[in-house]
Order: structure tokens, then C-alpha cells, then sequence
């Protein structure tokens, strides 16, 4: 009995030993697809490795402010960026890789008309084809922000109201949309891009003055090695701004 | 598959079992056989992870040990460590979670055993160290069987709670619940239907083993 109390806890220590190693990155959900195919050609190139932790950008910065063991913050906005350097938690300001933007994504079989003014996302509101639209949860993920910015533009914010549903993160508002739960959604357009939803949904890339700019910006956190540092400036590098751009980021 | 996630989600049941056995016995027999002042408040207390939200033992505990105040401020202080967003966070915040879970059944199985046999045995002149290993502990195993296989599955499917102290860390606090739910997000249904189906199965059998467990300790006769 002794021994197997002893094994147990000599085996997770050890596990937990390993991957502590291996640093680990928080990202704002919107860049997921895009970043794992970064980190893939990081590994290949340098062979080290890297983790990361998705969620929503508000949520992973009080993960950082209370304490959370992130090396590196890929935030969807910048304001989240400065607040962690105000509080000291960052080791510099931070830089603006990235822009960017929203589109309208429905159900490949959506009969709802796609369109930049979400004129048929009006009508289908009216009509009550449009039972549930999805957006990302405005509290604390910037692209819910930005949806709601859009909304707001276009004299739909009232309308929609009573059917929005809100994702946790941008992921979730798309997995809501692509899953046929909600009819329509206002998500990142690197997500739109991903090959897994390529094939089941179809989108309208919407104007980007209809909301603030989504600065996409990156910071090393106090916590930040060697393998995150390399990280930091790998991102900045041509062969991750190609990846960028093939998930519709411009330049900033 | 994410095997990753599942190696985590069985080492921190067996982590909570580690603790939660001693702790369960101790609990367990003392309810069961003393009678002191404010026992029906510590009855309420340990009972309440079976109705709290796990938010709300989320927050407090994310509360708790923030590294910015009180608690958590010393331990980083003093120890260099914190106890949200780790492994060592999640064990804690699952031994709390479980608590009746291996108390209540471990409680019943020592209640159950007739005082005349504790009595029997202690008149023999046994140390009540030796009645816990050869009468009480014999007796009331397939109770604290059942308790620890509980708790077993139970932290497997944990799932509010891991999310909100733990985060959603690869090979630190990504359980194979919050697996799911990541690849859900993912839309990788492929994996997310395997994960579930599994857990599905695996929850089956928790529960068919530990009703076996009790039928068959209901035909033993003392």
C-alpha cells in the first residue's frame, strides 16, 4: 500500500516535471488554427516546442493576473496588452502583429442571403428564419466586441438583441454557427479560413470600418525563457506571415 | 484521441484518491461513531460540494489563492508557488469537490458494522488501532471500495471547476473533459465523439461495479 502511494506520487511529479519544460502560451481563440500551424514549422525549424492555452483574450489575461504560468500572451486586442503592462506583468509593451476581421458566417445550406450591409441577416431576423445569431460574448472576447461594433453600425443591435446567443470565445460562437445551432454568426475571419469550416459553412467578409480595428498583438510576460523569446520573434518572421496571411491578417 | 489528456485526468484521480482515503476514513468513522457538539454542522460542511455550483468553489478558490492578496500572496511569497491555473491547484480544488463523495459511503460502511463486535473486540483488549485494520477496515471495505471508485470517475468527469482554477493548459490542468470541449471548439468532432463515447462507457461501468459492489455486500451477513 505504501509503495503504490509512493508510485503515484513519484510518477505525476515526474510527468509534471517534463512538461514543465515546455513553455506555455496563451492565445485568443480567433488565432488557433493559424498558430498551431506556426508552432508546427517552429518546431520543425528549431525543434523545440511550445504549448498553448486557447480561450477568450479577457479571460486569459485575468488568467495572467491571477497567476496563471503563461510565458506569452497573443491577445485579439490591444487594450488587454496594455492593462498586463500597466500591472507590471509584461516585460515590455508588446507588439501589433496582426489585423483583424470579422465575417458573416452561416450553414453551407443557409438559405439566409449573405451580403456586407447584413441586409439579409435583417430580413431573415424579420421573417424568423433567424433564430439564433451567434457572436462571441462581448464582456471579454474582443471580436464579441467587434460584433457588437458591427451590429451597432448598421442600426441591427435592437433587432438582434433577443436572438444573439454569446460564445464563451470567437471558436465557440463558429462551432455554434458551423454546427447549424444558430443560423448565422458574426466571427473572425481566420476561423472562417480554417479548412475544417471551410467545407461546411460559407461567409461575407464584412467592411472593416464597421468596427475598431482588431489590433491582434503578442507580448513576452515576465515568466518568458529562451523558447518563448524565440517564439516571440519567429512570429514576426516571413514564414509565419505567410501563415497569417492565409488566414485572411493583414500586415498592421 | 487526446491520450495526453487522459493520462492527466487518470493521474489526478489517482492523486485524489491518495488523499482522499485517509481523509475519507478518518471522516468517515468519526461521524459514524462520535456524537459531539456542532457534528451536524460539520455534516453540512463536508455535504456541500454535492450542491454547490463548482463555480462557486471555483471562484473562492481562485479568490483564495490569487497571487495578488491574503493566501495565495504568502505562498508565492514564502514558496514560490501558487495553487490556480497547476496540477497541485486542481488536485486541491478535486479532494474539496469529492469530499462526500468518499465520506457519505465510507460513513454508511463503518455505521453499519454492529458497536457489539467494536465492543467484543475491544474487551478482548485489541488497541483501537488494531479493530480499524482486522474488524472495522474487513468490514466495511466494499463501502470504502465504492466510495474511492466514485470519486475516481467523478474527478474524470470534472468539469466547471477544472476549467475555471486550472484553465485549459496542455499537460497541466487540459483533463480529458476539457479535452472535449476543446476539440468541440476545434470542431474536431472526430475526437470529440471517441473522448465521449469512452467516458461514456467508463461511467457505465463505474456505476454497474459499485451496485455489485453494494448487492454483494448486502448478502454478507455479520
Amino acid at each position: 500500500m505504501k509503495k503504490l502511494y509512493l508510485a503515484i506520487l513519484l510518477l505525476t511529479f515526474n510527468h509534471l516535471a517534463l512538461a514543465a519544460e515546455i513553455p506555455v502560451i496563451a492565445a485568443a481563440a480567433s488565432v488557433k488554427f493559424a498558430l498551431q500551424d506556426i508552432a508546427q514549422e517552429f518546431t520543425r525549424d528549431t525543434s523545440k516546442k511550445v504549448r498553448i492555452s486557447y480561450s477568450s483574450s479577457g479571460n486569459l489575461t485575468r488568467q495572467i493576473q491571477q497567476g496563471g504560468p503563461f510565458e506569452m500572451f497573443l491577445s485579439a486586442n490591444s487594450h488587454y496588452i496594455d492593462q498586463l503592462y500597466q500591472q507590471h506583468k509584461t516585460l515590455d509593451q508588446g507588439v501589433i502583429y496582426a489585423l483583424g476581421r470579422l465575417v458573416l458566417l452561416t450553414h453551407k445550406n443557409s438559405k439566409i442571403q449573405l451580403d456586407e450591409n447584413l441586409a439579409g441577416v435583417k430580413q431573415a431576423l424579420q421573417d424568423g428564419q433567424l433564430k439564433r445569431f451567434a457572436i462571441a460574448n462581448p464582456i471579454h472576447a474582443p471580436y464579441g466586441v467587434a460584433g457588437k461594433e458591427v451590429l451597432h453600425s448598421l442600426g441591427l443591435w435592437e433587432l438582434s438583441r433577443p436572438n444573439l446567443v454569446l460564445g464563451e470565445n470567437i471558436a465557440q460562437a463558429a462551432q455554434f454557427t458551423s454546427s447549424g445551432a444558430a443560423q448565422a454568426g458574426l466571427i473572425s475571419y481566420s476561423l472562417a479560413l480554417a479548412p475544417v469550416l471551410k467545407n461546411r459553412t460559407q461567409f461575407i467578409l464584412l467592411p472593416a470600418n464597421l468596427h475598431q480595428p482588431l489590433q491582434q498583438s503578442m507580448v513576452l510576460l515576465n515568466k518568458a525563457g529562451e523558447t518563448s523569446k524565440l517564439f516571440f520573434n519567429y512570429l514576426q518572421q516571413a514564414k509565419a506571415r505567410n501563415i497569417l496571411s492565409r488566414y485572411g491578417y493583414s500586415a498592421p | 484521441m487526446d491520450w495526453q489528456a487522459l493520462a492527466l485526468s487518470v493521474k489526478l484521480s489517482l492523486m485524489t484518491l491518495v488523499f482522499l482515503l485517509p481523509i475519507g476514513i478518518f471522516f468517515g468513522r468519526w461521524l459514524a461513531y462520535r456524537r459531539f457538539i456542532g457534528k451536524s454542522l460539520l455534516q453540512t460542511v463536508l455535504a456541500l460540494p454535492l450542491v454547490l455550483p463548482p463555480t462557486v468553489l471555483g471562484y473562492y478558490l481562485l479568490v483564495l489563492f490569487s497571487p495578488n492578496q491574503g493566501l495565495g500572496l504568502w505562498l508565492a511569497n514564502n514558496f514560490g508557488t501558487t495553487l490556480v491555473f497547476n496540477f497541485e491547484g486542481l488536485v486541491l480544488a478535486s479532494i474539496i469537490f469529492n469530499l462526500p463523495f468518499a465520506i457519505q459511503p465510507m460513513q454508511r460502511a463503518f455505521a453499519s458494522i454492529p458497536s457489539e463486535i467494536r465492543e467484543a473486540a475491544a474487551c478482548c483488549g485489541m488497541r483501537p488501532s488494531t479493530v480499524l485494520w482486522k474488524i472495522e477496515l474487513p468490514l466495511a471495505w466494499p463501502g470504502i471500495v465504492s466510495a474511492m471508485v466514485m470519486c475516481f470517475a467523478h474527478t474524470l468527469g470534472e468539469f466547471g471547476i477544472v476549467l475555471m482554477v486550472g484553465g485549459n493548459i496542455p499537460a497541466e490542468t487540459q483533463t480529458i473533459a476539457i479535452s472535449i470541449y476543446d476539440s468541440v471548439q476545434s470542431f474536431d468532432d472526430q475526437s470529440a465523439s471517441i473522448m465521449s463515447f469512452s467516458l461514456l462507457m467508463f461511467s457505465m461501468l463505474t456505476i454497474s461495479f459499485t451496485y455489485w459492489l453494494s448487492e454483494r455486500s448486502s448478502h454478507t451477513h455479520v
